[in-house]
């Protein structure tokens, strides 16, 4: 009965807001209902009103799925100093940051189900009643460790969250495994994303083991590049709280990230350069164009700059610690990994294809629809739980008040 | 509502079935409200290994009544099971291809392959005598009066049968598999439409119906198998299936059939006498991306 007054009042806490806050609510449902009327669209035509085609048979949807699943995995980057050192300022934030790893898999769930061609079907691939090709298919893998990390988040922010509304205590020997678990959990999507990418041996350009470890750096560096902006949105507008040093202590940890996701790069490319195989061509693709196809280039080149300046300003402590430069090179670690992500890492792969023939593949209006909706909704779930989760941990909605009608 | 409980009510609910049911209950919503009875059986529809044969028959009469209906005219759908004894190889003379793609057309017809947007099994790639095998300098467009043009030859390339097959092993729902007698299939009605197999294929023989298929009227092929040239529908997955509707009966597949210059071989690789055999004794032979491991059953060679 508890959780259901808690479930109410949470609804009231959603629905009460300031001009602002519907304001921002109204934006997301534009966008959302935007890239809906795209998306159904696509659900009648099919994915030909996408630009994908056979050549390029995976694109824009898979590399936004695989940026978020990145961001998703940033809850550790957050949890692992939390309650493996127990330290204090940044326990406090452990929970947002978690929410945004819900919001995020929501996302890459969503990314999934619009680039299939029969989500209609996509019960197939549940276990049990489906018909799942677990050990072989890192795609069914990928599915699997998704749903768990996305329940076990779920749990851990619900259990702490309705704990902390009856004013009691979590249970330690309750939590603490759960949160263990979901370190390696964590890790684990995103090992496994990369895994999707780096098993295809007819693929050269994903076929490195150095993917997967270079997925993990560079969602070390987005994900808590999204927190640290958060936070300072949220203190400004909210009761929020957070201590500077503990953002400046993420800030440093990012710039570790960013320096081991460059020095991959980096063997990355000296290994193709040096030994100039016919597989350059596909870095070639990216940093100088083939057969002057560089619509890419530019995305390749800022991707890079991006990501050393930021690590430049996150390295140096005056910088750090300056909330204009802080914030600026959190904005470029942002889209330096975006662009990495969801541009240069996908398309190039399929450049040129199996066969040699180049498809130059530029998403169309319709995929750009469908993924800016797609955000929309995952910023749309992640203002709810956040409004809830501030009320509940700064603001002392909990049982004996009345949710949002205390005042 | 009132859609879920017909469609649970005639049903024996069986752990699995009422959790599959359970599972789904938010497509259905939309699904059984306004879908026939034909609709929801589609949906519900097993992978085509775990249906047992009553299932299979149903489906079969279930899928003639829709095509005939459809391209109006009879129409048949086989399930005929591999022929013992049999693993099917196939041999390309590539010092006689021409580059004259009938290959390519005659599959089309023959597989009911989508006319707009066009799907093709076979990639026929031009390649300069100079470079020799080489992809990356390989044209996939080319567009003479007349071929074979000067200082070329020319690549035929199609799903290569591995017996290694990266497609099978990328399927997220096995929805591909290799049959007893080495050809690899796709069940349409499985196939949820990730393209995992297509990044998978190291030879560009998958392809993805992007759009509606469009088959013109009185063009369609109505002598189909459920695992070979049957209709697909949009957001699945394709590939050449040796003419699996043909080689089963016995007889060659189309594209063997078409080529001018008989530069096509296909036959058991049991059968020791065969002619697949014999190339493979007495000719030069190679395989494409052999590197990879993936130990096709399509082998070139230069007669």
């Amino acid at each position: 009965m508890n959780f259901i007054r808690f479930i109410k009042e949470s609804v009231h806490i959603v629905i009460h807001g300031s001009r602002k806050y519907y304001a921002w609510l109204a934006f997301l449902l534009v966008l959302i209902i935007w890239g809906a009327v795209g998306y159904i669209a696509q659900l009648n035509n099919g994915l030909l009103v996408t630009n994908m085609r056979d050549n390029i048979s995976w694109a824009f949807y898979i590399g936004n799925f695989t940026f978020l699943v990145g961001v998703a995995a940033a809850a550790i980057m957050l949890v692992i100093p939390a309650y493996v050192y127990n330290w204090k300022p940044i326990k406090e934030v452990v929970i947002f940051g978690e929410l945004l790893a819900i919001s995020a898999i929501i996302m890459c769930m969503l990314f999934v189900l619009v680039d299939i061609g029969n989500p209609l079907r996509l019960w197939h691939i549940i276990p049990l009643i489906g018909k799942v090709n677990i050990p072989s298919s890192l795609l069914a893998w990928d599915s699997v460790v998704l749903t768990l990390y996305f329940i076990l988040n779920l749990v851990v922010v619900t259990y702490l969250l309705y704990k902390q509304y009856h004013r009691k205590e979590y249970n330690k020997s309750v939590l603490t495994p759960l949160v263990l678990l979901s370190i390696p959990l964590a890790i684990g999507i995103h090992t496994v994303t990369a895994f999707l990418f780096n098993g295809f041996a007819g693929r050269p350009y994903w076929n490195s083991a150095l993917l997967a470890p270079k997925f993990l750096a560079s969602a070390f560096c987005s994900g808590p590049a999204v927190l640290i902006i958060l936070f300072q949105i949220l203190k400004k507008t909210t009761t929020f709280e957070i201590k500077d040093e503990a953002i400046w202590k993420i800030a440093e940890l990012m710039a570790y990230a960013m320096f081991i996701n460059l020095f991959f790069f980096g063997s990355e490319v000296f290994k193709e350069i040096y030994s100039n195989t016919e597989h350059l061509v596909h870095l070639k693709y990216v940093f100088m164009g083939v057969k002057g196809n560089n619509d890419i280039v530019l995305y390749g080149w800022l991707s890079i700059i991006f990501s050393v300046v930021a690590f430049l300003l996150f390295l140096i402590p005056a910088t750090r610690k300056n909330v204009i430069t802080l914030n600026i090179g959190a904005v470029l670690i942002w889209f330096g990994v975006f662009m990495e992500k969801g541009i240069t890492l996908i398309t190039p792969g399929f450049t040129p294809d199996v066969l040699g023939q180049i498809y130059i593949y530029r998403p169309s209006m319709t995929e750009i629809r469908v993924s800016v909706a797609i955000f929309a909704i995952g910023f749309l779930i992640f203002t709810l739980l956040t409004k809830i989760a501030i009320a509940i941990v700064y603001e002392n909605f909990n049982i004996d008040t009345l949710g949002g009608r205390r005042k | 509502m009132s859609g879920i409980k017909t469609i649970l009510s005639p049903i024996k609910i069986g752990r699995r079935s009422f959790l599959k049911a359970a599972a789904v209950t938010g497509s259905i919503a939309a699904l059984g409200a306004c879908g026939s009875k034909a609709d929801r059986d589609a949906f519900f529809q097993k992978n085509f290994r775990d249906m047992s044969k009553d299932e299979i028959a149903r489906v079969i009469e279930r899928l003639e009544k829709d095509y005939s209906e459809t391209y109006g005219r009879p129409f048949s759908v086989s399930t005929a099971g591999p022929l013992p004894e049999t693993n099917f190889g196939y041999a390309l003379d590539i010092s006689r291809c021409i580059g004259c793609r009938r290959c390519v057309y005659g599959c089309v017809e023959e597989n009911n392959q989508s006319r707009d947007p066009q799907v093709h099994w076979i990639q026929v790639l031009e390649m300069e005598k100079e470079k020799g095998v080489d992809f990356l300098h390989s044209n996939l467009y080319y567009d003479h009066d007349e071929v074979p043009h000067e200082g070329h030859f020319y690549l035929p390339v199609a799903c290569q049968q591995c017996r290694n097959a990266p497609c099978v092993k990328a399927c997220p729902v096995d929805a591909t598999w290799a049959e007893e007698d080495g050809i690899i299939v796709v069940d349409y009605d499985w196939c949820i439409g990730c393209r995992s197999c297509m990044a998978a294929c190291p030879y560009g023989a998958r392809h993805f119906n992007w759009g509606k298929v469009t088959i013109p009227e009185g063009e369609v092929n109505p002598a189909s198998h459920y695992l070979g040239n049957r209709p697909r529908i949009k957001g699945v997955v394709e590939k050449c299936t040796f003419c699996i509707q043909r080689v089963r009966e016995g007889l060659y597949p189309k594209c063997v059939e078409v080529c001018p210059v008989g530069a096509r071989k296909f036959g058991n690789l049991l059968d020791k006498d065969g002619e697949i055999r014999y190339i493979l004794e007495n000719k030069r032979v190679l395989v494409l991306r052999e590197e990879l491991n993936t130990q096709p059953k399509f082998f070139y060679f230069y007669g």
